[in-house]
């Protein structure tokens, strides 16, 4: 049993723990990054974000493959997928990124420190590898971080075995590409690792709680994306609550029928979806089980998210707590900007944080991104807007590059033509909604963004033209 | 090492101000003799500007009423801009530490109006295009030399596009009241009329001069008059002299009360009042017993213009020991001026009016000016006060009065 003393101890090294953790270090202190997995990362790199994005580049090659390489004269024969192959890729990929990690930590100077992480007292954390371990670390320090993330809704009456019921930590390695996957959820996740085995050749049906998928996003937006999914062979069920699971009465591998039957109702009528893996991708929750929270004096809010103030300070003074262990939107690199914030507050330098301009993104195709306030947002708080909106079907490089589906809409106040918010459909929304992003920061007006030069031919000029549309002067669309 | 900003003396009846505004960002790299602040006084508005070059950190928000010599900011002389600067070819675009988007650029340039003067609201106060919009609506109590706000809105695409907004506005044209919140200039000015109605005993006593004399004597002499000194012989000239005059005769006019103690003047520097945009602006002639009826007139245009082009100083409006205002320039026929504080006397001129006179016993049309002069009984006697007038009167109606010194 070793007793160190810290000036910060990182419970979790996805991307909320890691950040603060180097972060820190880079302010000169001395810092320990605890973590339950050998790999750093946490979700997002092990079985989140990096694996399910490789597995997506993976599977929309073969989709080229298979259906749009004929049209650019490339001559295949019959096409087929190595799934061991694919997912052996997909591993080096995260193993790539978790090695880079650890070797920042290193060269940074932090001490990593593997197991499951308990408070003994607000200042004492014990690590081991399990609860009783015997052998297990006690790490003392002056400030320390709960970064310990989130972890997949599981429904009561349906919940994960890995092999029939699966999360996300399941889908991103099935050994056979499923005949019928049934996704519950049709947020982000759902879509995503829905797109990945549809395309791989499984019969992909998403059911959906609420009236539309990615609820989030604005209606036409999600109208537009709905069509075009349905039209890659996705099944999208929207209104459908789930209410139970029947196992078929036949199991036997080989079997032509299919391992279990999803039930859901919508207006008053059952339905019924035969599936051979259900993933359920309802949600995530905050992770704070076995934690000993109580034993630090930190309290938990009726979410069961930890209690934060505006500093990201639990009600213990010394501990903080960042990402999805806290409010806020559920991503890595919300995450990350509260990481770097709190050891930068802790360094007693000034760090900030802004929720409002926190990009998210759907990572299907085309992708879906938006950042800000929606238009449909705007019009229910009475607030007056201009819209601008530019398609990707005007734009020379998108046609060129097989890329035309989507557009670009740009929410701008009519009083101050200041961007307020922005939803793009289409290739590479991802990292087109960077753009807006930066223009928000600094108060940009639509007219700022349809003045800035944008390259030609690149499909950000959609951006330009979009914001040139919201006073009505684009160039490229009537 | 960091100095220190301060509010400089203003000269000696000034102690204290308003920060009005801040024509940088705090944290913005300032150069030295960078323009830094606006100070508002009750009698003047000014520039602070930057001893050094350096990082400029705010102690005071615009906005707060300063003490002179107290310390409003700090320039940390070792910080300086980043490597590389600002880059920008465009060197045409408003002078302000951080660039300017384009659209600030494009309304600063369409509208003339100076993104340096404009509150930003923007990240690290950066000037938006929404600042730069609703600076162009407000009144331009506040313009700077030069600036011309435009009141509409700049972007005729933004307003096309706008149109159910545009109906707020229209809605607006119709209300019954706006409301808008005085300048902290004119606050201090509203404050100080009051308070100089409070403190002095103020009575107004009441003449009327005729003004053919003069205008027999402009007549004859103008053209020869600015031939010589290349400016025109207005009437200000002769009441000067005449003000002078009567000074001269009454010196307890030429006084004020300081505390517990009376203050007697022995110069005779006379503020005419200027009506200019801001405001009302009362520059000082300097010795007016010294200068000729030319170099009063010179005087006059000249400080009439400075005021107009808002460049008068603080020092211009200090000193003087009466002041003179013409209501009659804009059809004024009697009035009790207000004292200009710490003044004893103000004489205010009006209109001039052709008005049957009895002359001699015949009835006949002079042009008549009626005249009034304010005072502060405390230290001017209503025999003072009086006399004061009848000999103004006097030197008006028979200007030979001032060459001879009858």
């Amino acid at each position: 049993m070793s007793s160190e003393i810290f000036d910060l101890v990182v419970i979790g090294a996805g991307p909320g723990g890691y950040v603060c953790a180097f972060r820190a270090a880079q302010l000169g202190l001395k810092v320990a990054l605890v973590d339950k997995r050998p790999a750093l990362g946490g979700t997002c790199l092990n079985v989140g974000c990096i694996p399910s994005k490789a597995l997506l580049h993976s599977s929309e090659h073969f989709a080229f493959a298979q259906k749009h390489a004929a049209a650019h004269g490339i001559k295949l024969g019959a096409v087929e997928v190595d799934l061991p192959t694919l997912l052996k890729r997909k591993d080096e990929v995260v193993a790539k990124n978790t090695g880079g990690l650890t070797l920042l930590a290193k060269a940074r100077k932090v001490t990593v420190v593997t197991g499951t992480a308990t408070f003994l007292s607000p200042t004492t954390v014990s690590v081991g590898a399990s609860l009783d371990d015997a052998r297990s670390q006690h790490l003392t320090a002056k400030n320390i971080v709960i970064a310990t993330g989130s972890a997949p809704v599981e429904l009561p009456f349906m919940k994960f075995d890995g092999t029939t019921v699966v999360s996300s930590d399941h889908a991103i390695a099935f050994p056979t590409v499923p005949k019928k996957l049934v996704v519950v959820g049709g947020g982000a996740i759902g879509l995503e690792l829905g797109s990945v085995w549809s395309r791989l050749g499984a019969d992909v049906t998403v059911v959906e709680f609420l009236p539309k998928i990615i609820a989030a996003y604005d209606d036409d937006i999600v109208r537009n994306f709905t069509r075009l999914l349905t039209k890659q062979g996705l099944k999208i069920e929207v209104g459908a609550k789930v209410t139970g699971l029947r196992k078929s009465q036949i199991s036997n591998p080989g079997s032509q029928i299919a391992a279990v039957t999803l039930l859901a109702e919508r207006d008053g009528k059952t339905l019924e979806f035969e599936a051979d893996k259900v993933l359920v991708a309802v949600g995530r929750r905050p992770y704070t089980d076995n934690l000993g929270l109580e034993k630090a004096g930190v309290e938990l809010d009726e979410k069961k998210r930890v209690k934060v103030d505006a500093h990201l300070r639990t009600t213990a003074k010394n501990i903080w707590a960042i990402g999805d262990a806290v409010a806020g939107p559920m991503l890595a690199h919300k995450a990350e900007e509260d990481g770097a914030a709190v050891a930068e507050w802790i360094a007693g330098k000034a760090g900030h944080i802004n929720w409002d301009l926190v990009p998210a993104i759907v990572y299907t195709h085309p992708e879906v991104a938006g950042v800000g306030l929606g238009e449909d947002a705007a019009k229910a708080a009475g607030r007056a807007i201009n819209v601008g909106r530019f398609n990707f079907a005007a734009n020379g490089r998108a046609i060129a590059a097989d890329a035309t589906d989507g557009y670009v809409k740009i929410i701008a106040d009519a009083k101050t033509d200041r961007i307020l918010g922005a939803q793009i459909l289409g290739a590479n929304a991802g990292e087109l909604i960077s753009e807006i992003v930066t223009h928000m920061e600094y108060g940009g007006s639509a007219e700022d963004l349809g003045r800035t030069i944008h390259a030609h031919p690149t499909m950000s000029e959609a951006l330009k033209e979009a914001g040139l549309a919201v006073s009505k002067s684009a160039i490229h669309t009537l | 090492m960091s100095i220190e900003v301060k509010i400089p003396p203003m000269g000696e009846s000034i102690t204290s101000g308003v920060l009005a505004k801040w024509h940088v960002a705090d944290g913005a790299i300032v150069k030295k003799d960078q323009p830094l602040f606006e100070l508002e006084t009750d009698k003047i508005t000014s520039e602070g500007t930057a001893e050094a070059a350096g990082k400029i950190t705010f102690k005071v928000p615009a906005g707060t009423d300063v003490k002179i010599g107290q310390v409003v900011a700090t320039i940390d002389e070792t910080a300086t801009a980043p490597v590389g600067g600002v880059p920008s070819p465009r060197e045409a675009s408003p002078a302000k530490s951080d660039e300017q988007s384009p659209a600030v650029r494009r309304l600063a340039a369409e509208t003339g109006l100076d993104p340096a003067s404009v509150t930003g609201t923007g990240k690290a106060g950066r000037v938006t295009k929404g600042d730069m919009l609703a600076a162009g609506e407000k009144p331009s109590a506040s313009a700077p030399v030069g600036g011309v706000p435009s009141p509409r809105e700049a972007a005729p695409a933004v307003a096309a596009a706008a149109a159910p907004a545009a109906a707020p506005s229209v809605a607006l044209a119709k209300e019954r009241q706006t409301r808008t919140k005085l300048s902290k200039l004119r606050q201090t000015i509203a404050n100080r009329l009051v308070a100089a109605q409070h403190e002095a005993a103020m009575l107004t006593t009441f003449n009327e001069c005729d003004m053919s004399a003069v205008m027999e004597l402009r007549k004859k002499y103008q053209d020869d008059f600015v031939k010589k000194n290349g400016v025109k012989l207005g009437f200000m000239s002769f009441f000067t002299k005449a003000v002078v005059h009567a000074l001269r005769e009454v010196p307890a006019v030429n006084a004020r009360i300081d505390g517990d103690s009376v203050v007697q003047n022995h110069y005779y520097d006379i503020g005419m009042a200027v009506s200019t945009e801001k405001g009302l602006m009362v520059p000082v002639i300097r010795d007016c017993d010294t200068l000729g009826m030319a170099g009063i007139e010179k005087a006059i245009a000249d400080a009439a213009k400075k005021a107009r082009d808002g460049k008068i100083t603080l020092a211009d409006l200090e000193g003087g020991v009466f002041t003179i205002t013409n209501g009659g320039i804009f059809g004024s026929m009697l009035s009790t001026p207000i004292l200009n504080a710490p003044q004893s006397g103000i004489l205010g001129l009006h209109a001039i009016n052709d008005r049957p006179m009895a002359v001699n016993g015949q009835v006949v049309i002079r042009p008549m000016m009626y005249l009034a002069l304010s005072y502060d009984h405390r230290i001017v006697d209503g025999k003072e006060a009086v006399t004061f007038l009848v000999r103004v009167k006097q030197a008006i109606e028979d200007p030979a009065r001032l060459l001879i010194g009858a």
